[in-house]
């Protein structure tokens, strides 16, 4: 069915215009495309390699971002450290709680859900997965543009720091926490990134399509 | 078949043999998520056709898409300058005053010795936003009057490429869940910046719904 909708022929896509090329007989990390001049690949160059590398770090840092306090407040000389998830809890308490509710989803359920994401199109493309493309596609999308949201709280911290410096009567610094969830917002962005949503089709009916290009897959720079 | 959207016209027409059209070029467009690749189809003004094997959006056809993106990129660089100079909040608290900037959020953050931070914060709410807006007038300006400028290819890939960092909006609920935190402690007074920045972004977004790359792409190649 899905082999109805490949056209088997020598091309090449632009990642970045989208312009369709034919494929020049010229090795595959020296094309440069001709309407944009951006780099040309069949693939993203070493996507699996890329995207398991860039989540593994993102794995390592989510831990101390969340056991690290992100921000110390202090008032009237008394310091309280908030980390992401008392943060929240702090709204939940004293604030509104479907703003406690957005906070949580942001900064907890995303990052631990697009790393879980990831993780798993990545180990169904490397099992040569079968199973649902298409909800497998869409599973990509959204996680594409859902990660942005957890940079929330790293702008909580920004606008506390530069709003309350009113010395020891009231002060917001922030503190290492921060750091290390900003660290994997970053990396959790970059590996979504780096995975090729073109792969999940590669492997189906087991069809790799790779028939033009020998070494434009994952596997290349080997 | 494909089908599409808003539509009732044929579907894609998927093409046994590729045409080649001048240097290699084909008259083909790909999908982006799954590099399903077919001919153009026909899409009429306010249409978007749709990847019929994964499901994702292959294009949207805008009616006078440089015309109505220009316009309101331009709002949009007003309405950034403003956001900028202007303060968004201010923080009262026994007869002190503190005022807050988009610049001078980043700029205290760095001066806690939290510079990755603060270089994270300024990227994607400073850096990125206005390479979206400056960039996009850069492009769009000499397209609708008609004339080349150098740089014009560099500068709409860079548009491509900054677009997954500007995070304006994720920095609107910031400042939102940030005034909350703060009622309790002291008097919150709003700015001005933080108006124009509830209409930046739905302007943006606009801005980024009626723009269509693939036309821009081939206005600039014909200018060249």
């Amino acid at each position: 069915m899905a082999a109805a909708f490949s056209i088997r022929g020598p091309h090449l896509q632009c990642h970045t215009c989208h312009l369709v090329v034919a494929t020049p007989s010229v090795p595959d990390e020296r094309l440069r495309c001709p309407r944009c001049r951006a780099s040309i690949h069949r693939r993203k160059p070493n996507s699996l390699s890329r995207t398991w590398a860039l989540l593994l770090a993102a794995i390592i840092c989510y831990i101390p971002a969340n056991l690290y306090p992100i921000m110390e407040v202090t008032t009237l000389g008394r310091t309280q450290a908030d980390t992401i998830l008392s943060g929240v809890i702090y709204l939940y308490v004293h604030g509104t709680w479907p703003l406690a509710v957005i906070v949580f989803i942001a900064s907890v359920v995303v990052p631990i859900l697009k790393i879980l994401t990831l993780a798993s199109l990545a180990f169904s493309v490397e099992r040569s997965s079968q199973w649902r493309p298409r909800d497998r596609a869409r599973l990509y999308r959204i996680v594409e543009t859902v990660g942005r949201w957890s940079m929330v709280d790293v702008y909580v911290v920004t606008i506390l720091v530069a709003l309350v410096h009113l010395g020891s009567l009231a002060s917001v610094d922030a503190r290492l926490g921060a750091v290390f969830f900003g660290t994997v917002v970053v990396l959790t962005i970059l590996a979504a990134e780096s995975f090729d949503p073109r792969l999940i089709w590669d492997r189906l009916e087991g069809e790799p399509g790779a028939s033009v290009v020998q070494n434009g897959d994952e596997r290349d720079g080997e | 078949m494909s089908r599409l959207i808003f539509g009732d016209k044929a579907a894609f027409v998927i093409v046994p043999d590729l045409k080649l059209i001048g240097d290699g070029i084909l008259q083909l467009v790909g999908c982006h998520d799954c590099d399903a690749v077919v001919e153009e189809p026909n899409v009429p003004d306010g249409g978007a056709a749709i990847c019929s094997r994964c499901g994702s959006t292959l294009f949207r056809r805008q009616r006078r898409t440089v015309e109505f993106t220009l316009a309101l990129v331009s709002a949009a660089a007003i309405l950034f300058v403003v956001a900028n100079v202007y303060p968004f909040l201010s923080f009262q608290m026994q007869g002190q005053v503190t005022h807050t900037t988009l610049g001078s959020g980043t700029f205290s953050l760095w001066e806690q010795g939290q510079h990755a931070v603060a270089l994270l914060v300024a990227l994607t709410t400073i850096v990125a936003p206005a390479l979206q807006i400056g960039l996009l007038l850069f492009v769009l300006g000499p397209i609708h009057l008609q004339f080349s400028v150098p740089g014009a290819v560099t500068a709409f890939r860079w548009v491509e490429y900054s677009r997954p960092w500007s995070m304006i909006e994720v920095f609107l609920i910031g400042i939102l869940v940030a005034v909350v935190k703060l009622s309790d402690m002291a008097n919150i007074i709003p700015g001005l910046a933080l108006g124009a920045f509830g209409l930046l972004i739905p302007v943006l977004a606009g801005a980024s719904s009626f723009l269509d790359p693939e036309v821009v792409w081939r206005k600039i190649g014909d200018l060249k």
